[in-house]
């Protein structure tokens, strides 16, 4: 009797939680999802042109929004604009993931011990708000101009986010799960990956996410500053030789592309991150 | 020699003049003084005590999760401690939690699943072995609480306020699970409330725990048969003569002072 009470009054309790609210169609949503991104978009188009026909500035020197999509579409159909693309991602991914390596494994070796802790602890976080491009002229003189001297500044500018995120993720852990984690027999290793590791997950995708931004970035400057010293032309690099020619048109359309894709990759983050937070309980169940 | 044995065999867990004290704010903070008590093996005994007299410091010395000042603490076999709040994993589901403690046991992933899914069924939440945390009622996360220190296989439970922050209904149930889960198993349990009541319902034994330094105050044997209801005037005759005692001590501690 008592048994079949409780399983009651616990499906009940469940029901609650999980209903879905009743009257949001996926169509609708989608759209109040879209249709604020589709005005913003439209209304800087919009003052973009104004400005255009405001006659501040010849049209070769400010073209309008028409003839830089239009330059855009023809470059996309451009099998060298598409390898520049190609390129710029492959160092980009390639960069990021060493970062992402060297970061982790930093972020555990300083969490982890103390010594190194105390040395390079607070380090980690007042490298995170160096301005990356101020090791272009350490990594010139380093490596040359060439690809290692971007890499070096890609992976200086994204590692130290991304210890930084799993150092104060290890050391925002609930002291209550370490416990519970210690009761249940975890200790040292075994803590770390059964307990202290994924409570400190979201932390570790914010820093990921801050990192990649700032490997963006340092990508960005990177392929600027290395112009025609590399024979492998990233859009960096094509930014340099549009503005050489005084392209402002082929400028502003590989302006367009670089924004897209840090759009779309941060995006992507944010959907990992919020499936994390759903998971881990930090969201509301409809958020 | 035999004496010891004999001893050993009898009490699942022994504390022989604990004391624990440790620095806070400038000054040197005793919370525990002298603390001596046993529990016999297969015994529920209860600890009352006003907040801040060092129940939950004696139970973590008692997990191991803490090192005594002085004194010794002993527990024979393998502990298990629940915590006010359930302190599950909110990335595990219910039997993920389950399975975690029981993969730290040693037990064979093939296995885990089934034992986990068997240990839900004993505190009745069959069904809910792939909800999170977070999809649960306060009380449901208890029962996995309560589940989870059950896959430890401990031979002690101890328990620091577990259903302190449940509502009068799911907590009367608990007590009853609790009760039946202690029953069917043997286990040896110490059940720290603040609760008078909650005390004399659920224990063969109270403690009285008096405040600053914590020790114990008074032992009240319960003698009412189970199960018991937490509304019965002998229950409440009882309870009243703890509550008592603990007004004198909280008077004492006042006065004292």
């Amino acid at each position: 009797m008592a048994t079949e009470l409780a399983a009651g009054v616990a499906s009940r309790e469940v029901v609650e939680t999980t209903e879905p609210r009743p009257g949001r169609l996926p169509l609708l949503r989608a759209w109040s999802w879209l249709w604020p991104k589709l005005a913003a978009i439209a209304l800087v188009l919009a003052a973009w042109q104004a400005t255009v026909w405001s006659g501040w500035q010849p049209d070769y020197v400010l073209p309008g929004p028409a003839p830089v999509f239009q330059r855009l579409a023809q470059d996309l159909r451009d099998s060298n604009f598409d390898l520049g693309i190609a390129i710029t991602m492959r160092r980009a991914f390639s960069g990021y993931a060493i970062a992402v390596a060297i970061g982790s494994v930093a972020g555990i070796l300083i969490a982890r011990i103390v010594v190194l802790r105390r040395a390079i602890g607070s380090a980690i976080f007042g490298l995170q708000s160096m301005p990356s491009i101020v090791w272009f002229p350490v990594a010139w003189l380093l490596f040359g101009i060439n690809e290692k001297a971007v890499f070096f500044v890609v992976i200086l500018g994204a590692a130290p986010s991304i210890a930084g995120g799993l150092l104060s993720g290890v050391d925002h852990v609930q002291p209550l799960l370490i416990r519970v984690g210690r009761v249940m027999g975890a200790r040292g290793i075994g803590l770390y990956r059964h307990v202290i590791l994924p409570a400190a997950l979201p932390s570790f995708v914010g820093g990921l996410k801050q990192g990649w931004a700032f490997a963006w970035r340092s990508l960005m400057a990177g392929e600027i500053i290395l112009g025609f010293a590399s024979r492998q032309f990233g859009i960096g690099q094509q930014i340099q030789v549009a503005r050489d020619f005084a392209d402002m048109e082929q400028l502003l359309a590989i302006i367009v592309v670089i924004f897209v894709i840090g759009v779309v990759i941060d995006s992507m983050f944010g959907a990992l991150d919020r499936v994390i937070r759903r998971r881990w309980g930090l969201l509301g169940a409809d958020a | 020699m035999s004496n010891v044995l004999q001893l050993s065999e009898k009490h699942s867990l022994s504390v022989d003049r604990l004391t624990m004290s440790f620095p806070h704010d400038g000054r040197l903070l005793v919370a525990l003084q002298g603390v001596t008590l046993e529990v016999d093996r297969g015994e529920l005994v209860c600890i009352v005590g006003a907040s801040g007299s060092g129940k939950s410091t004696l139970l973590n010395i008692l997990a191991g999760l803490d090192e005594p000042t002085a004194g010794r603490a002993h527990v024979h076999g393998r502990v298990a401690l629940m915590f006010q709040e359930a302190a599950l994993l909110p990335w595990l589901t219910a039997a993920g939690n389950i399975e975690l403690a029981l993969e730290l046991r040693g037990i064979k992933r093939s296995q885990r699943r089934d034992e986990a899914r068997e240990l839900l069924h004993r505190v009745h939440l069959d069904g809910f072995e792939r909800r999170l945390p977070h999809e649960l009622s306060g009380g449901m996360r208890q029962r996995v609480a309560l589940a989870r220190a059950l896959a430890q296989d401990a031979d002690v439970l101890l328990m620091d306020e577990p259903f302190g922050a449940l509502d009068a209904i799911t907590r009367d149930r608990l007590h009853e699970e609790l009760e039946r889960i202690w029953t069917e198993s043997g286990l040896t349990i110490l059940f720290v409330t603040h609760n008078a009541r909650e005390a004399v319902r659920l224990g063969d034994r109270v403690l009285v725990f008096a405040s600053r330094p914590g020790r114990v105050a008074h032992e009240v044997t319960v003698d009412l048969p189970r199960p018991r209801s937490l509304d019965s005037p002998e229950l409440a005759v009882i309870a009243g003569r703890i509550t008592d005692r603990l007004k004198q001590e909280m008077t004492r501690q006042i006065n004292g002072n």
